[in-house]
């Protein structure tokens, strides 16, 4: 996009002033994830830059809020660091614990989806399937329709049956984040079979594999990059999501984003923005290895960037 | 097929000696159910988990046995005698038994809040009736009355009859400030309690003025995306794909902390000297906050489609309207923008439904004037109880979203969807 040769002074100036104007739509979309992280580190329990931050000194930085989330009352505040402390923050401290609460439900939310999804979509992207589109539009739908009238029809259905009687802990929420991880595993590995080449099965086939040998030697593992960039969607959705958990969740069921919640709602500290700084290096992380797996399955497929 | 099974006296057959048509359509239909039974196991996930709960809604929203579960004699009376019966001392015999019954099960104030629903302030006379009825002595006309006169009020009985059916329209009459007068029409509800229908302009409003906003700022940027060569543009998509993959929370957080009296945007602002130290503007806790909030989360929603239609095309259409005569903004408009209009509707109708129901970000940074109707679906849930009447918003809510979804699904077709 190169300014031509015979452009007008008055569209060089356009030119120049769309440049800045991007720039400032960037800064505006970039600006306030990446804010949260010098603050996080404040000494003061300010939500703004203190003038010992702005002048570099050292003093008016600190660990001070990363430091209150392995706290917990259970936890000695007095006593020198060693494994039995760190034994019992990983017991009591209730970031901790949200953490691993969180690991646990997006794990078994993100298996079922992506076994489920990854078998749909096989199912979908074949030209016999019958009533396609329908279908289609159904399992797409948990991504329209409003989480709140989802987590409304759960926590009617959930209520009816007693789900939580059952004795299977989170089992509601992970039901709940499969069904909204599923869309996007979908998506996803449709995506990737829609330049998937039947040939190859077909040549697999005729040289005596069963459809089992062909599914998994031949076809899956070109279709991977898809399912395991539709797993991390649906992995960061389930990690994310926190209106189902609220309605539905049991008191005990604390995951991350609940615990922030909590925390907003009633004294918004600090703390906050040290949770909030390493979920963006997480969702850093997770960008990158999309992106690295994007770039694989063109290279796979033979699209290559142009 | 058929042509050339007549012409010729031989059948064509497959090597086991059947007729060929009825082989292939054998192997089809084979084909077609192998093809559906990878799909059946999702279906009946997708069954439980997300379409029987949203027919629960729709059921809740028009069935609520609150009333006739806990007070079944006077429901029974309703039954059998006509609207417009006075009621007479069996009715007050049926009534005085179910508050007895009720007072014992202690489900008394279960039935008293669904008439509290539709008459506010009788919850009380329920709890008190049922706490007292079993001392009552007959003729109960007499004593239920004299317990507390309102018993008597012709308004309670016609609220007391419209409630006794479990099945009702009445929650969507309220969901849109309807209700029925004593004489059974419906009418609108006073001037001071109108708020659901306020709620889903405001609703609409805001959802369409963050769409406008979104294509007014994604429109650039999709534009400049599509037209820089792939290795700098993959590098800013990053910019656009980093919000998209930060946790809702983290970016509603941040807002909360740029906006705030004490927050770094009027910090910054009093240090350049534009506003001064106690004019620092309110930016949260309002309206202003969930907008620029939510634009900015729904942002990546209208750039990645707006992006994937730019790419594709033909950067040679708009220089041969250059090369015949048409000035740059002329040939913007009248070749470029309109084969971006499939993206900017794709864009458009993916950001106004997400912001139609959002819920979090208005809860968070919206105060009281940026609530929107999620919020007061949830608060029907949570703490008013009205469960009714928190399905029967959410079907409108729903109703009016599937119709965008369709309408989605006509102009672009939901299996085009892409994600980054």
């Amino acid at each position: 996009m190169a300014l031509p040769i015979y452009a007008s002074p008055l569209e060089r100036a356009w030119y120049y002033s769309f440049r800045v104007l991007c720039g400032l739509i960037f800064l505006f979309l970039i600006a306030p994830i990446l804010i949260v992280i010098p603050l996080s580190f404040n000494a003061e329990p300010y939500f703004t830059f203190t003038e010992k931050m702005l002048s570099l000194d050292p003093t008016g930085y600190s660990l001070r809020w990363y430091d209150l989330l392995l706290t917990h009352p259970n936890v000695p505040t007095d006593v020198p660091r060693d494994a039995a402390w760190w034994a019992t923050v990983w017991q009591d401290a209730a970031w901790v614990n949200a953490a691993k609460n969180s690991v646990i439900v997006g794990f078994f939310a993100t298996i079922t989806a992506t076994f489920l999804g990854t078998l749909a979509a096989l199912g979908l992207s074949r030209p016999e399937m019958p009533y396609r589109r329908a279908i289609m539009a159904v399992l797409i739908s948990p991504m329209i329709v409003p989480l709140i009238i989802i987590t409304l029809g759960l926590f009617f259905f959930y209520s009816s049956i007693g789900i939580n009687k059952w004795g299977v802990p989170y089992l509601g929420v992970i039901m709940a984040h499969a069904t909204l991880g599923i869309p996007f595993v979908i998506i996803t590995v449709t995506a990737t079979l829609s330049g998937f080449d039947h040939s190859l099965t077909r040549a697999s086939a005729s040289l005596g594999a069963s459809p089992t040998t062909t599914f998994f030697k031949v076809t899956m593992p070109l279709i991977l990059p898809g399912m395991i960039s539709g797993a991390l969607f649906a992995f960061v959705t389930s990690f994310d999501e926190v209106v189902v958990v609220l309605f539905v969740g049991a008191n005990d069921e604390q995951t991350i984003p609940r615990q922030m919640w909590n925390g907003i709602r009633e004294a918004i500290s600090p703390a906050i923005l040290s949770v909030a700084t390493i979920l963006v290096v997480f969702s850093i992380t997770l960008l990158a290895t999309v992106e690295l797996l994007r770039r694989r399955s063109e290279r796979l497929r033979g699209i290559s960037p142009h | 097929m058929a042509d050339l099974a007549a012409n010729d006296p031989v059948l064509l057959t497959t090597s086991d000696g059947r007729p060929l048509q009825e082989a292939l359509a054998q192997a089809q239909s084979k084909a077609k159910w192998r093809a559906f039974m990878l799909v059946a196991p999702l279906l009946a996930f997708i069954l439980i988990t997300f379409v029987s709960p949203i027919v629960q809604v729709l059921h809740q929203s028009v069935y609520n046995p609150k009333f006739s579960e806990n007070m079944p004699q006077i429901s029974a009376w309703f039954d059998q005698n006509p609207n417009g019966t006075e009621p007479d001392e069996a009715a007050y015999t049926a009534l005085v038994a179910d508050l007895v019954a009720a007072g014992a099960a202690k489900t008394v104030a279960v039935a008293g809040e669904r008439v509290n629903y539709e008459m506010p302030g009788t919850r009380s006379l329920f709890t008190k009736a049922g706490r007292e009825a079993k001392k009552l002595q007959p003729p109960f006309m007499e004593s239920l009355t004299k317990l507390d006169e309102n018993w008597a009020s012709p308004e309670l009985w016609g609220v007391m009859r419209r409630v006794s059916h479990a099945y009702t329209g009445d929650f969507y009459l309220a969901a849109v400030d309807l209700e029925r007068s004593p004489t059974g029409s419906i009418q609108q509800v006073p001037e001071n309690e109108r708020v659901y229908v306020n709620l889903f302009v405001r609703t609409f409003a805001l959802s369409a003025a963050i769409t406008f906003m979104c294509l007014l700022i994604g429109y650039p940027v999709a534009f400049l995306l599509a037209a820089l060569p792939m290795r700098y543009a993959s590098l800013l998509m990053i910019m656009v794909l980093l919000p998209f993959w930060t946790s809702l929370l983290v970016r509603t957080t941040a807002w909360m902390v740029l906006l705030q009296g004490q927050g770094v945007v009027n910090s910054l602002l009093v240090w350049a000297g534009i506003i001064a130290e106690d004019q620092r503007l309110v930016m949260i806790n309002n309206l202003m906050g969930t907008m620029i909030a939510m634009t900015h989360i729904l942002l990546p929603f209208m750039i990645l489609p707006l992006y994937s239609v730019m790419k594709p095309i033909p950067p040679s259409y708009v220089r041969a309207a250059r090369s015949l005569g048409a000035t740059s903004w002329t040939a913007f408009r009248r070749v470029y923008l309109p084969q971006t209009i499939p993206g900017i509707g794709a864009g458009g109708l993916l950001v106004f439904i997400l912001s139609v129901g959002y819920y979090i970000t208005p809860a968070l940074v919206g105060g009281a004037s940026g609530q929107l109707i999620s919020n007061l679906i949830a608060f029907h849930v949570n703490k008013s109880n009205n469960w009714s009447l928190a399905a029967a918003l959410a079907t409108i809510l729903l109703a009016s979203i599937l119709l965008l979804y369709w309408l989605y699904d006509k102009l672009v077709g939901i299996d085009k969807l892409k994600l980054g």
